[in-house]
């Protein structure tokens, strides 16, 4: 490497310029121009524009530290339940400022839907887990019709039909990772966030749940987050790579290096930072 | 210098893995700790002994039957009768207004607590609610005579026997309230936040997390917490016996004057009965069936808190 090319690469590295490869997105779910999320003074993840396409796959990845399950969480305004968190610039669900004053966060909610990185199935049967979201929504129609169907969608209805009145703690845990997307498409969204769904999962049950992503893209939007790399390139559509940079002061804040489509993002990184995280240089 | 892994010498290892010393202190601590864990086994042992002798003697000359569906209870008469039912009824009554005051006021400050109150308001509320368990249950006493009765309860009722069961048993409510939150509160807070998140994100509101995934998810905590401030309740003496009254009444009217079990045997034992009397003898069979009834109910509470256990986890 000659002195030049390092020197242009430390440049870029330090610049602020970001790499979206695709911008042109017809139709996105959401659109965030200038999104920031708080903790109190602290900036967890820094002015992030980017727009998420219908019916997609899209992964967030990234080191640990760099804001993106703190992104996530700001699409469904989980965040709003903790104290001090608060987001700048806007973040818009089909045109609609979600932090709009006459927004209610739990419309919000039953619209978009959330799966977690440990599987809180509720302590109740398989079927109250699923029951429960069409229940506190008042959801009209046949909720047995509804339970069978979402148990169906998540692959799970084969393997626990008999067992519907159980408690779903005696579920294993790639079982329960399913109870809750059932769950979750038991109240009709029209997108589901996924924080790290495979985290506590062994490889069998990962490759279950990856399976059930693929079923489910096209008629679900989905977002995710995950460590895993190899996870990102198998599921994902377009892939958007997070790190985090340390300011003057030392604090860190997320920022979005690169935007594109999967295949393009692993095959031919334009950011130098993308390319050594891909290829596991750092994280 | 580089630091090696140690060089090892059979003869010398054999010799340096033998015991050095025969570690006396360890069977020292080892004595005084069984001692301290013995002390309370033994004292219940003593005390339950030391009950059960004298109610036998009592049981030899009045008929368990007799003792417990008797209506009157006359001990210190001539020829006095000894059915017990009038004191239980009299608990019973005293405990079921305490435990209608203190499980909906104490559950919904426990709801309060750790699902609505921020962690300032918390920091502030929970000691002071403790504080309230920490009030000696003579002050609670004559609060429930002087204040609650002669002040607010005769607006109400003007026919209110000044020694009445309503008072004692609405006070008592009021202290075992911080029982019943605390431990509650101690329940529902350790519940997961993954939980709450979960419904959070099915678009369900607090209330409908607090009471159909919180609640639930802690039930076994808070039956707990329910029997144990029941049992405060049953066995609490100073409150009864100043604002109830020491009349032994079978009546299910609470503006009238109640004796309970407790309260008995306090105002009994303080007396000077003579040793071996009838009179005597019959503070211990008291004391014997309000043993068995709190021994009941803590029975009651660890299956129940095992059940929901099972289902839940």
């Amino acid at each position: 490497m000659n002195e030049l090319d390092a020197s242009i690469r430390i440049a870029e590295s330090l610049s602020e310029t970001r790499h979206e490869v695709s911008i042109d997105i017809p139709n996105p779910v959401f659109t965030l121009n200038g999104v920031s999320v708080y903790y109190g003074e602290y900036e967890a993840i820094r002015d992030v524009s980017l727009d998420i396409a219908q019916g997609e796959i899209t992964a967030f990845i990234g080191p640990s530290g760099c804001g993106k399950s703190t992104l996530l969480r700001s699409f469904n305004r989980m965040n709003d339940l903790i104290v001090g968190a608060r987001i700048t610039g806007r973040l818009a669900y089909h045109g609609t400022d979600l932090y709009g004053p006459e927004v209610d966060p739990i419309e919000v909610r039953r619209r978009i839907g959330m799966v977690f990185q440990k599987p809180n199935v509720f302590p109740k049967s398989i079927y109250d887990n699923v029951a429960y979201g069409p229940r506190v929504n008042k959801t009209k129609g046949n909720l047995d019709d509804l339970v069978e169907e979402s148990l169906t969608r998540a692959a799970l209805w084969d393997e626990v039909k008999d067992n519907l009145k159980k408690s779903a703690y005696a579920l294993s845990g790639g079982q329960q990772q399913r109870l809750v997307i059932a769950r979750c498409i038991a109240v009709r969204p029209e997108v589901i966030l996924m924080d790290e769904p495979c985290a506590s999962l062994d490889p069998i049950a990962t490759a279950k749940i990856e399976d059930l992503m693929h079923e489910l893209a096209g008629d679900y939007t989905i977002v995710i987050v995950t460590h895993n790399m190899q996870q990102a390139a198998r599921v994902s559509d377009r892939t958007a790579f997070f790190t985090a940079e340390v300011d003057d002061a030392g604090e860190r804040h997320g920022r979005l290096i690169e935007y594109g489509p999967t295949r393009q993002l692993f095959s031919a990184p334009v950011d130098q930072r993308t390319e050594d995280y891909i290829s596991g240089r750092f994280g | 210098m580089t630091i090696a892994a140690p060089q090892i010498n059979e003869d010398e290892l054999r010799r340096s893995l033998r015991q050095m010393s025969p570690r006396r202190g360890e069977a020292i601590m080892r004595a005084i700790l069984v001692v301290a864990a013995s002390v309370s086994i033994l004292t219940t042992v003593g005390i339950v002994l030391s009950i059960v002798i004298p109610s036998i003697e009592f049981f030899s000359e009045v008929p368990v039957w007799d003792f417990l569906t008797g209506t009157v209870w006359t001990p210190l008469f001539a020829n006095g009768e000894f059915g017990v039912l009038p004191l239980v009824s009299g608990t019973l009554m005293i405990t079921a207004i305490a435990t209608v005051v203190a499980i909906p006021l104490g559950l919904g400050a426990a709801i309060y607590l750790s699902e609505y109150a921020s962690m300032r308001v918390r920091k502030v509320l929970k000691p002071t609610l403790e504080v309230l368990a920490g009030i000696p249950t003579v002050v609670f006493g004559f609060f429930a005579l002087e204040f609650l009765t002669r002040v607010v309860l005769v607006r109400f009722f003007p026919s209110i026997d000044i020694f009445n069961a309503l008072s004692a048993g609405l006070i008592m409510g009021i202290m075992i309230i911080p029982t019943v939150a605390s431990l509650s509160e101690d329940a529902m807070s350790a519940v997961p936040s993954g939980l709450r998140d979960g419904s959070y994100a099915l678009g369900a509101s607090k209330r409908q997390t607090a009471t159909d995934v919180v609640i639930p998810a802690a039930l076994s905590g808070i039956v707990a917490a329910f029997v144990l401030g029941i049992s405060r309740a049953i066995g609490e003496t100073m409150i009864v016996t100043i604002a109830a009254g020491l009349e032994p009444r079978l009546s299910f009217n609470p503006l009238e004057g109640m004796q309970t079990m407790t309260s008995y045997i306090a105002a009994a034992g303080a007396g000077d009965l003579a040793t071996g009397s009838m009179e005597y003898k019959s503070i211990f069979a008291v004391a014997l069936l309000l043993f068995i009834i709190t021994f009941a109910m803590n029975m009651i509470s660890i299956r129940l808190v095992r059940r929901y256990r099972q289902v839940y986890q």
